[in-house]
């Protein structure tokens, strides 16, 4: 074949997904490089969301950045602040009271109900089924109005406090969140006959999309990522923080790899959730919210230390430097979409193209998180 | 446990120590032993290890083979030594144990080897540590901006960076 | 000499003409209401509800935004075909009206080769969308332009070869005498028609899969394939070129459902037999609407792949068998 005929052949093209799309969940860029429909090459393109939060962190007091940390991660905003609360507290040495930290794993375990019920949606509707988008908005929407109630807000939380949270929860919550599990439980088969069990759906996912645990690891991926690779890694269960270690829950891992495995383990964990909550609700002890004895402006102990929270998405964590002053030194904040992300160039190397996108839906990406 | 297991192997690379803070500038921190081993719920890690500059390559090499997935890497600008230190958090799956590895270079010639041919995942971190502090990683391949723009050439956590 | 007659015929022309074209750019712009309300029911919302009671005037609404909108013409793109496409994609289906009986009384024109008419048309709305993709100088438009012949090539052929089947049967193009041989109740309807050939049923529910592709409808929807590339085909257009896209959508929905039902489910027939008339028809089109309209809204997209596997690997063999299951019945019981 002459050299002319073979560059006709081999021309491959170079199309720009985004950063205006509707199925990258946010401002995010991928350089595709196309032969036909297959991708040779996907160069993903971040930063058009980058606020760099880490220089605030360093420009502000400690109390000062809370509201941050519910920026990043919108969708699932409490476990970002989780993670920073928690580091602060580990270096200044404050122990939390009892009854607040029950009240963190309780909203914890919601705010990852409502962020996987989102997840669900986009991803169908990124797979082009709409429908089943607004029937998991309904049932979020009842975990946001629980939420507000109790923190004011309801997608930007800024709850924790340094030493317990803001305010306590009362009778209504209680009740209004046993009404919810109940009612959640009650939809689930529905969700299963709608979405898992739809024939068009499972040709979309299934064997789509793999990504093998020896990826999972050399690029970081965690969450529900490296879970549907047969990893049981959550940071819930091997780097035990709070009070998860008195609650009964499973981890589910499935093995295939692919995005039916992603998917399947974020249904799961959702019903997990929900036997969290319960058991959170019916043992939650009295007491205060708040530890005694905060000092207002918190000037830790110099050193560093690292706190890791289990979010949504993956291993949230937050490096903290001190050098015994009201600002921290220096904050570095883990994303677990960052991690995520970075592998869809080598997994997406040969794919079509709606394979690609089913795949990079499965991740459960939020660009401010990985943007930071 | 694993973290135990590894700690006679850092010991090794740990020789040579931290290179010498700049004559005349006064040492902020105190010298630290090289290898220590710790509670989880002190510091947040298993096993702190500072290895010299050309030595992380061997120190990745050693936790890739145990099987240790990459977590972060990330550096801190220590304005009053002239240093710059590199932190890499490694962590295990199966057994929730964590080991971070530190380093320090000099803030005039900010110059270490990439992992990145070891652990795909260090390709981004190494490029976000690039845009944020001006290290470069000899042998990275792509070692452009990552969060900031194309033609950024500052480096915004510097302490001593102005807008 | 200019005749009497002549003159009632020119009068009867223009007046089908003036009808046509209202009832099916009217049909066509009351269908995207009649989506959006059945997307919002499924979807445990109300809807459009604001303009006019029930919405009403949404359709009158969206007409007037997109006239006055500014007409884009993106910077390379070949003047003549990006303005020509929108034209040609509404042509064919308001053609293929001319043909179709709506009752016993109500034809424009009464062609004995009418079936093959309608589907010699529905083809140049294919090739209408090939153009508005490649004339747009985007790459995005190109992609979808490829996947849209591709997908049309696949779902014709199994189409065609239900539909030769049935004429094995009726045995004329003739659509007012396929119509005229399915009188007298539902039990004489070509869907039920059992002794012409044991898998009728089968060929209708091929026929609406094959109307549902031809005419890039979800699940099928691959044209626009909104997450993937925006709009498509259609991504460079704006105002009413777009709105002509849109129309020509729905109106070949429109044409494909007339045809449905008059190959199949019997015209203007009565299911009783009764009172036969142009409501019949018009009530079991709108059905048929209906059930396309379902279908969009409760599957998410194929895989191009799985479109084309459908197409080729399931939908062609099925055809095929009930082509020469009809043959061999009507040889060995005629």
């Amino acid at each position: 074949m002459s050299i002319e005929a073979q560059s006709i052949l081999n021309e491959t093209f170079v199309l720009n997904l985004g950063p205006q799309h509707p199925a990258t969940h946010g401002v995010l860029r991928v350089k595709l490089t196309m032969d036909g429909e297959y991708i040779m090459d996907a160069d993903p393109v971040i930063g058009y969301g980058h606020r760099m939060h880490e220089k605030m962190g360093e420009n502000r007091s400690y109390a000062k950045f809370l509201p941050n940390t519910g920026r990043m991660d919108y969708i699932a905003a409490l476990f970002n602040g989780h993670g920073y609360v928690g580091a602060v507290e580990r270096l200044a040495g404050i122990t939390v009271p009892e009854r607040a930290e029950y009240i963190r794993v309780i909203t914890s375990e919601l705010n990852r109900i409502s962020s996987h019920l989102l997840w669900l949606g986009a991803f169908l509707v990124d797979l082009g089924g709409f429908t089943p988008l607004l029937y998991c908005f309904d049932d979020r929407e009842q975990i946001l109005d629980l939420l507000e109630s109790v923190t004011g807000s309801r997608l930007t939380f800024c709850y924790y406090r340094f030493g317990g949270v803001s305010s306590d929860i009362d009778e209504n919550f209680a009740a209004g969140t046993r009404t919810f599990i109940s009612r959640l439980r009650s939809r689930m088969p529905m969700y299963d006959g709608f979405v898992t069990k739809n024939i068009i759906f499972r040709k979309r996912v299934e064997g789509i999309g793999p990504i093998s645990a020896e990826v999972c690891r050399k690029y970081g991926a965690t969450g529900p990522v490296i879970r549907g690779s047969g990893v049981a890694y959550d940071v819930r269960k091997s780097e035990p923080y709070s009070v998860y270690p008195k609650f009964n829950f499973d981890i589910p891992v499935y093995h295939e790899c692919d995005s039916m495995a992603r998917y399947k383990v974020r249904i799961e964990e959702m019903v997990q959730s929900m036997r969290i909550i319960e058991q959170a609700l019916d043992t939650l002890p009295l007491g205060p919210v708040m530890a005694e004895k905060v000092p207002r402006t918190l000037k830790p102990a110099k050193g560093d230390c690292y706190y890791n929270v289990e979010s949504a998405r993956g291993s949230f964590g937050v490096r903290l430097v001190s050098d015994g002053s009201e600002n921290a030194y220096r904050l570095k904040l883990r994303s677990p979409c960052f991690s995520n992300m970075s592998l869809f160039r080598e997994c997406s190397a040969g794919m079509l193209l709606p394979d690609a996108l089913a795949l990079m839906g499965s991740l459960d990406l939020v660009i401010p998180d990985m943007d930071r | 446990m694993k973290a135990f297991l590894l700690k006679s192997k850092f010991e090794v690379i740990a020789l040579q120590g931290i290179p010498a803070p700049v004559a005349g500038v006064e040492t902020a921190t105190a010298p630290l032993p090289l290898v220590i081993e710790m509670e989880h719920a002190a510091r947040g890690t298993n096993l702190d290890v500072t290895v010299p500059a050309e030595r992380v390559v061997d120190a990745a090499k050693i936790l890739d083979d145990a099987k240790f997935m990459i977590e972060a890497i990330t550096g801190v600008d220590w304005l009053a030594d002239r240093q710059l230190e590199v932190v890499y958090d490694f962590t295990h799956a199966a057994s929730g144990e964590r080991v971070t590895v530190r380093t320090r270079i000099s803030r005039d010639q900010p110059k270490l080897p990439t992992i990145s041919h070891i652990y795909g995942g260090a390709n981004w971190h190494e490029r976000e540590t690039h845009d944020f502090f001006g290290i470069i990683f000899t042998g990275h391949p792509q070692l452009i901006p990552l969060l900031l723009p194309e033609d950024a050439r500052f480096h915004p956590l510097r302490k001593d960076f102005t807008a | 000499m200019i005749s009497s007659d002549m003159i009632m015929e020119l009068v009867r022309l223009i007046l089908y003409v003036v009808g046509f074209l209202a009832f099916a750019l009217f049909n066509a712009a009351y269908l995207t209401l009649v989506e959006r309300k059945v997307a919002s029911w499924s979807q445990l919302r109300p809807g459009p509800i604001e303009v006019g009671t029930w919405g009403l005037l949404q359709p009158v609404a969206d007409g007037l935004k997109l006239l006055g909108k500014q007409i884009l013409t993106p910077e390379g793109a070949d003047l003549i075909l990006f303005k020509l496409a929108p034209v040609m994609v509404v042509v064919p289906g308001i053609l293929c009206l001319v043909t179709l009986p709506f009752s016993d009384t109500i034809a424009p024109r009464n062609f004995n080769l009418g079936l093959l008419m309608i589907f010699s048309f529905g083809a140049i709305g294919v090739f209408a969308i090939l153009l508005g993709g490649w004339a747009s100088n985007n790459k995005y438009s190109s992609i979808a332009a490829a996947r849209v012949v591709a997908q049309n090539i696949a779902y014709e052929i199994p189409m065609l070869l239900v539909v030769i089947s049935l004429v094995f049967v009726s045995r004329t193009f003739n659509l007012h005498t396929i119509v005229d041989q399915q009188m007298g109740g539902f039990w004489h309807w070509n869907v039920l028609n059992l002794k012409a050939s044991l898998m009728m049923p089968v060929a209708f529910l091929i026929y609406f899969i094959c109307m549902l592709a031809e005419t890039n409808r979800a699940p099928f929807d691959m044209v626009e394939a909104e997450s993937e590339l925006v709009a498509g085909a259609f991504t460079e257009y704006s105002g009413m070129g777009f709105g002509l896209f849109f129309v020509a959508e729905y109106l070949n929905i429109m044409v494909g459902c007339c045809v449905g039902t008059i190959l199949f489910l019997g015209g203007w027939d009565c299911p009783f037999g009764l009172l036969p008339g142009l409501h019949w028809f018009l009530i079991k089109m709108y059905a048929l609407c209906f059930a396309v309209i379902w279908v969009r809204w409760s599957f998410p997209r194929t895989q191009f792949y799985g479109l084309l596997n459908l197409s080729w690997k399931i939908l062609i063999p099925f055809a095929l068998a009930n082509l020469v299951l009809t043959a061999l019945m009507l040889k060995l019981f005629h």
